[in-house]
């Protein structure tokens, strides 16, 4: 009985082998998201490319997409760009740009330059929805449901690995969600169309 | 030439700002001033993660202390800026984190460490005092075995001795 004593260290060594292996693919300076499940902070800003235009948070509503936080001061997102692009061309994956504390021409004149993946892109100059979002850094990419609810946040460049082992299970998730929405939402035209009949 | 390199190095001297974080921000009185202080002291950059964000010249930080002061303008409390912040960046934006349900390790992992430090101590202590009280007490048995065993040792060396 008291030699089982002796067998404490190596259960200890085998408790921190498995903690630290844990910690191998961990990084340590990304932060928790704080709106996981919740939905997109309400904001109203001007597109990018029309400064008339205003969004909402109602415009993230209606299908899965994937809000990018993107700025020209900012050497990744140029990193992540041509992927984006691929994204949204051949994946016909909904791609919503977050112009993050830019300047309009320089960010014009980059996807004049090197391509528009995004279906519109909303420009935050000072960083507010940034900061309601819990931005702290770009590139950052989340996932927002049909409902405009945000699933998830990448930190850092979105590639092909990043997309096919954590976004696109996320985007299929929020996709089935948006399916059964949209199935309520024909039953109750076809319920109006009845009663309208009747 | 000398002149030159000295007018060049007075102008660096000139030129180049203080090297730490300064905004114009004012205030209507000393109090509030403090709450900045205090607050910017505690609130802790989300990118540059071992400083707060008075420390900080990270973009972010910036902001966030903008947004502390604009806070501070609005009258709100201490509580609700602290709240605020971690609406928005988590628990882990403030130095001193709040009892939660995935924080509450953090507050209570050091006594219980401190408590498995001192029972563990104690209770070799305890161990090392009483193999000191009765650690030579042998049983007959044992005594009568160790006679044994002595006595064929010196029948062992005393033939050694003979041989040689």
């Amino acid at each position: 009985m008291r030699r089982l004593i002796l067998f404490v260290p190596l259960l200890v060594i085998m408790a921190m082998f498995f903690l630290f292996q844990q910690m191998i693919d961990h990084d340590p300076t990304e932060m928790e998201l704080a709106r996981k499940d919740k939905p997109v902070p309400a904001f109203a800003l001007p597109g990018l490319r029309n400064p008339e235009r205003f969004f909402t948070q109602e415009d993230l509503k209606g299908k899965p997409m994937l809000v990018n936080v993107w700025a020209t001061w900012c050497p990744s997102c140029r990193v992540e760009h041509p992927y984006l692009l691929k994204l949204a061309k051949e994946k016909g994956v909904q791609l919503v740009g977050l112009n993050y504390k830019d300047d309009r021409t320089a960010a014009l004149e980059w996807l004049d330059k090197l391509g528009d993946p995004y279906v519109f892109t909303v420009f935050d100059e000072e960083g507010r929805l940034g900061l309601d979002l819990g931005v702290y850094g770009a590139p950052e990419t989340y996932v927002v449901d049909a409902e405009g609810i945000i699933r998830y946040r990448h930190v850092g460049v979105v590639n092909e690995k990043v997309w096919n082992e954590v976004l696109a299970p996320l985007m299929e998730d929020s996709g089935t969600r948006e399916s059964e929405v949209k199935d309520t939402r024909v039953n109750e035209s076809t319920g109006s169309e009845q009663g309208a009949s009747s | 030439m000398k002149s030159w390199f000295g007018i060049l190095i007075l102008f660096s001297v000139v030129v180049s700002g203080p090297a730490f974080a300064i905004d114009v921000y004012e205030f209507p009185d000393e109090q509030t001033r403090e709450r900045y202080q205090d607050l910017t002291w505690e609130l802790r950059c989300p990118k540059c993660q071992n400083q707060n964000i008075a420390d900080s010249n990270a973009p972010i930080a910036q902001d966030l202390r903008r947004e502390v002061h604009r806070l501070l303008m609005d009258g709100r409390s201490d509580k609700e800026i602290v709240d605020f912040m971690v609406e928005r960046y988590g628990d882990f934006v403030f130095y001193r984190p709040r009892m939660s349900g995935h924080t509450v390790v953090l507050w209570i992992a050091p006594l219980v460490l401190v408590l498995i430090g001192v029972s563990v101590v104690m209770i070799l202590g305890r161990r090392n005092r009483n193999a000191g009280r009765d650690g030579d007490a042998l049983s007959a048995g044992d005594r009568e075995r160790l006679k044994q065993l002595l006595e064929e040792a010196d029948h062992l060396s005393d033939k050694k001795n003979d041989k040689s």
